[in-house]
């Protein structure tokens, strides 16, 4: 409890202002409602931070309060109430941090087992590290021992803080900078925890680093910070899934992902996203404002990110590369399901500023029910991006006649020698297709999802093979009712 | 004997238009039919109603199969109970490999059945039999279903998954148009060797040149929304040499 104490000297020594009243209840698990320059101290002095991540954070917040919402996306939803959540939760536990899996509470464990993730039966048999993230607050890693035989650091990102500022304090912000938009800014100012990962120069990261959000506490806005360096010559597959129980109230969630790639390494991320999207009405729902970013730094590296995404009220999520490095390559594959009253506004950047520097996108929307999908990219060329090549392949795929799908492709080239194409379509689910399916035997949904599974299937075939099969089957599950 | 299919007074329309008018058909376990009848006089219509097609209007008649009432089933029940269409047109399905489809239909079958679902080595063993019989190699079987397939090739694909499927009731849409002679063979092999006590088919043709190839048990004429004649595959024979239009009167009765 050493740090606790500690925690609270701090915090009475920022002096008087806690309106709250909540000093003396450092204890909580909750920081009371709202959001201040006081909560931004509180979490800071929670999580035991230096200084100058506390003036970071400050930094942060003050952009936020004065920066406007991005507006240009083609969603809609009532104004968020940023005083109505809390921004701070812990789970129930006795003990700081618990040590291992036997230290974490049995109830919770319950959980992951009923959202069939065993912990235990994934340490032993999958071969999978997993940085758990449960109410913003990491409560489980396993296989360290074995990734640090290699010199590879995964943690959380608070731990990374108090071991490795240096790495932490060098790359931070480096990416996405605090001020790089609104929900960036609230992430930098009241980021809980998230993951940390660093490989060394030269290694080749032995196993899928894997991290399971979580949303789990009414109220609690999630605002996770992932960081990633891949140092020169090394290699690393990240997946990062998400699945949530039911609720009622909208919940915000701004995360921020930020990938750093230097001199001839690669990583590739891979996310399956399945948050709350509301019921059928459009009621509850989670708000996913996501920034992930990566920088292809260093000459020939290359990042890969493949997204599934099928949760959500709205998504916002644009995860994009600067390709700095000559000869890097940044890739996109994406798959984007919506249905009922789902909207998703979502695609990528990628600004080439390096010689030769290559790109693929390939986005695969789905748009059902009543739902909203947009493909919204960007790809940029500068001057000095002397022979970029970008491919861009965009298909969006309907079902019954009340959805809407759109591509919003923004093209930029100020290199003559670059090339860049740009392929859209725009389907509907065939009645024939869905009849010869059923004349075989599926139902209409198991026509569906093979169908659809079928559509996706270039993107759904970058995902490492066990997340594949996970990813496979929620496509048909966050289609169902959408006919018939 | 118990008819596997009957087929009483059927009226179908489509839209405002009567398509078939009271047709009666009934077919035994074991027994091949043959249905033929020049272009548009319902011959496909019939097809797509067996399967429960979307779109056809039932205004009268029944269908009972294997003593159940079938228009009250789903497509996919009269599936899983053992009716399939050899398509005419079969349908592309981008990115699913055919063995993806295949197992997904044969396991949709066997869990409707309470059989256990086959796992891929099973599945595989199964398949690779079957498709070598219908000389389909298994680079074809990983090609996204009937998507670039020349037309020999998707009749030879359709008739693959009736081999996997092993259906009751097999109805053939004009599966010899669109083949040249030795595809035609390889196609009616592979339906021959399907032939059994157990199984029943109804063959739609135009022709009766895939009657010389898969032999039937009888023959209907259907002209005009109606059988108007019936017989044994001598019927298909005489139709050749004199044509449809022997028929035209009785159709208009």
């Amino acid at each position: 409890m050493a740090a606790t104490a500690k925690t609270i000297e701090q915090v009475k020594s920022i002096g008087g202002k806690y309106k709250f009243g909540f000093v003396t209840d450092i204890d909580l698990d909750f920081a009371p409602k709202g959001l201040s320059e006081d909560i931004v101290r509180f979490i800071s002095a929670k999580k035991d931070e230096p200084e100058w991540l506390l003036e970071w954070r400050l930094k942060a917040y003050g952009h936020w309060l004065e920066m406007p919402e991005p507006k240009w996306a083609k969603v809609s939803f009532p104004p968020i109430d940023y005083q109505d959540s809390f921004y701070y939760a812990a789970p129930k536990s006795k003990d700081d941090a618990p040590k291992s899996l036997a230290d974490i509470d049995p109830k919770l464990l319950e959980t992951y087992a009923k959202l069939g993730i065993p912990l235990q039966e994934q340490e032993i048999l999958a071969g999978v590290a997993v940085d758990a993230v449960f109410d913003s607050v990491s409560v489980a890693t396993t296989y360290k021992g074995k990734l640090e035989e290699k010199g590879i650091i995964f943690c959380s990102i608070s731990e990374a803080v108090r071991e490795h500022p240096e790495l932490v304090r060098k790359y931070l912000g480096s990416v996405v900078p605090y001020g790089d938009n609104k929900h960036a800014c609230l992430n930098s100012a009241v980021y809980t925890d998230g993951s940390f990962v660093y490989i060394p120069k030269g290694v080749r990261c032995p196993m899928e680093l894997s991290t399971y959000f979580r949303i789990n506490a009414e109220n609690t806005g999630q605002f996770e910070r992932t960081l990633i360096i891949a140092d020169e010559g090394s290699y690393v597959s990240y997946l990062e899934g998400c699945t949530a129980p039911m609720r009622d109230e909208n919940q915000l969630h701004a995360a921020v992902v930020e990938l750093i790639a230097l001199d001839d390494a690669e990583i590739k991320y891979s996310t399956v996203q399945n948050w709350y999207p509301g019921d059928e009405e459009g009621k509850g729902g989670i708000y996913n404002f996501v920034t992930k970013r990566g920088a292809c730094r260093g000459r020939n590296s290359k990042i890969s990110w493949t997204q599934v995404e099928t949760g959500s009220a709205i998504t916002w999520k644009y995860p994009s590369c600067i390709l700095e490095g000559d000869n890097s390559v940044g890739e996109f594959y994406s798959v984007a399901i919506t249905n009922n009253r789902q909207q998703a506004d979502t695609g990528t950047k990628m600004i080439h500023l390096g010689k030769n520097t290559r790109s693929t996108i390939i986005a695969k929307g789905i748009a059902a029910g009543r739902s909203d999908s947009t493909y919204r990219g960007q790809v940029k060329i500068l001057p000095k991006a002397e022979g970029a090549r970008n491919y861009t392949q965009c298909d969006s795929l309907l079902i019954g006649g009340d959805c809407g799908a759109h591509t919003v492709p923004y093209i930029e080239s100020r290199n003559p020698s670059a090339r860049v194409e740009h392929e859209a379509t725009t389907s509907k689910i065939g009645e024939d297709q869905l009849f010869y399916c059923r004349q075989r035997g599926l139902s209409d949904e198991e026509a569906v999802a093979l169908i659809v599974n079928g559509f996706c299937r270039e993107v759904l075939q970058q995902l490492p093979m066990e997340f594949a099969v996970e990813a496979q089957k929620l496509v048909g599950i966050s289609l169902e009712g959408s006919v018939g | 004997m118990t008819a596997l299919l009957d087929i009483k007074n059927l009226h179908v329309s489509v839209g405002e238009r009567e398509i078939l008018k009271g047709v009666d058909l009934t077919i035994n376990p074991g027994e091949v039919h043959a249905v033929m009848g020049p272009n548009g006089t319902g011959k496909s219509t019939l097809s797509y109603v067996l399967a429960g097609r979307e779109g056809y209007d039932i205004t009268d008649g029944t269908i009972t199969f294997m003593g159940q009432d079938l228009l009250a089933l789903e497509p996919h029940e009269r599936a899983c109970m053992g009716i399939f269409l050899a398509f005419q047109y079969p349908v592309e399905i981008p990115g699913v490999a055919g063995t993806t489809f295949l197992k997904t239909a044969l396991n949709a079958l066997r869990k409707y059945r309470g059989e256990g679902e086959l796992d891929a080595m099973q599945f595989l063993k199964h398949v690779r039999a079957k498709a070598k019989a219908l000389d389909i190699s298994d680079e074809m079987l990983r090609r996204p279903l009937n998507v670039g397939f020349s037309g020999g090739e998707k009749k030879r694909n359709e008739v693959l998954q009736m081999a996997v499927l092993e259906p009751k009731l097999a109805v053939l849409d004009e599966t010899d148009s669109g083949l040249d002679i030795d595809a035609l063979k390889v196609v009616a092999d592979g339906v021959n060797a399907m032939r059994s006590p157990e199984r029943s088919m109804l063959i739609i043709t135009h022709y009766q040149r895939l009657l010389d190839y898969i032999v039937p048990d009888h023959v209907h004429v259907l002209v005009a929304g109606r059988i108007v004649a019936s017989g044994g595959k001598e019927l298909a024979h005489e139709l050749e040499a004199k044509g449809y239009a022997q028929y035209a009167d009785a159709a208009a009765a």
